[in-house]
């Protein structure tokens, strides 16, 4: 009983964000905009979920080597999401499918969702933010 | 006109916050002029967290934030170290931001 | 309530308007501004699948979007409802909360 009770008084203020990124990396500031604002919003312990859909797949994509194009590499910092407690990373499936890609191309576990578990999914935040 | 930290016979040129502007700049005559500075003197146990930051910044390619720098402390050189009160005793104008600074890394994201 | 998907660009330029179908759920209302509006143009061929989409979602056209590019409500796939500023306003109010596809 005392427990349910924790539980709900921390549930009614920890509300729900998902961070919904779309672009792929480099072309725009979108994904690097993304990770700071979720980096920086991790001080805050909300309940915090990253998507990956569309190009957004792109910024998971192993092996990259920004050097040549004079950017910063900052796709490692996906996989130091963990030690700021945000753990939930979600792609779609038929975002990777469309570009040719599997998990197995990932560079941070992340789990595949098809769109309509993504459309629940995205219905249950209480914040969406587009990036 | 940049800022500069004197190092030896030359300046090395750092942000308006003492951050290095040029990471590769770093080396350890870089984090002893930027502890001088602040009257402080770099032991071992400075050297560990210095060490540790510029470590999780090869891998990350991010300056932790104070909650993950513990975190990570504790994880890796155990809880009497991995705790606010040891890091502040060594870096008493806030853990993450002066060892980030010492370390040449630029200032932590997440810290305000 | 659920969720108001928003999006801007024409269908025939992006395809932020397939993702915002893919991933909107039945219930979910579904707001086309902007260029969007031409995606929901019998004659244009995004239309097919807005008019499949209002089946089971609801669809909105911003009026004065669709007028300022030389088009009335007659030209949209049926289902689709007309709105003016203030109906915006309203539906932002009335959804939980906005997703816009940009």
């Amino acid at each position: 009983m005392s427990d349910t009770q924790e539980t709900e008084g921390k549930q009614r203020n920890v509300k729900r964000f998902m961070f919904l990124n779309r672009k792929a990396p480099y072309g725009t500031i979108y994904a690097l905009e993304s990770l700071e604002v979720v980096l920086i919003g991790a001080a805050f312990d909300q309940d915090v979920s990253l998507v990956f859909v569309d190009d957004g797949v792109y910024q998971l994509k192993k092996g990259q080597q920004s050097k040549g194009i004079g950017q910063k590499n900052f796709s490692p910092t996906y996989r130091a999401l963990e030690d700021y407690d945000v753990e939930k990373l979600y792609v779609e499936r038929e975002s990777l499918e469309a570009r040719g890609l599997t998990a197995e191309d990932l560079l941070v576990p992340a789990r595949v969702l098809g769109a309509a578990e993504l459309g629940a999914l995205m219905e249950a935040q209480d914040v969406v933010l587009s990036f | 006109m940049t800022a500069a930290v004197a190092v030896k016979d030359k300046e090395v040129p750092v942000d308006e916050e003492g951050y290095l502007v040029n990471l590769a700049d770093w080396n350890e005559d870089v984090a002893n002029a930027m502890a001088a500075d602040d009257s402080i003197v770099l032991t071992d146990n400075h050297w560990e967290v210095i060490n540790f930051l510029r470590e999780y910044y090869a891998e990350y390619q991010v300056a932790p934030a104070i909650r993950v720098l513990t975190k990570a402390i504790g994880k890796k050189l155990g809880p009497e170290k991995g705790n606010s009160k040891y890091l502040y005793e060594l870096f008493p104008y806030g853990p993450a931001k002066q060892a980030c600074r010492y370390a040449g890394l630029p200032k932590p994201t997440g810290c305000i | 309530m659920s969720v108001l998907h928003t999006t801007n660009k024409s269908p025939l330029r992006t395809r932020d308007l397939e993702s915002c179908l893919r991933l909107s759920r039945a219930g979910c209302g579904i707001l086309l501004l902007e260029d969007a509006v031409y995606g929901a143009l019998k004659a244009t061929s995004a239309g097919a699948k807005i008019e499949e989409a209002a089946k089971d979602r609801r669809i909105y056209v911003l009026g004065p979007d669709l007028a300022a590019r030389g088009f009335t409500p007659e030209q949209l796939v049926a289902g689709v409802a007309v709105v003016d500023y203030g109906g915006f306003v309203d539906l932002a109010a009335e959804y939980h909360h906005v997703q816009a596809w940009l």
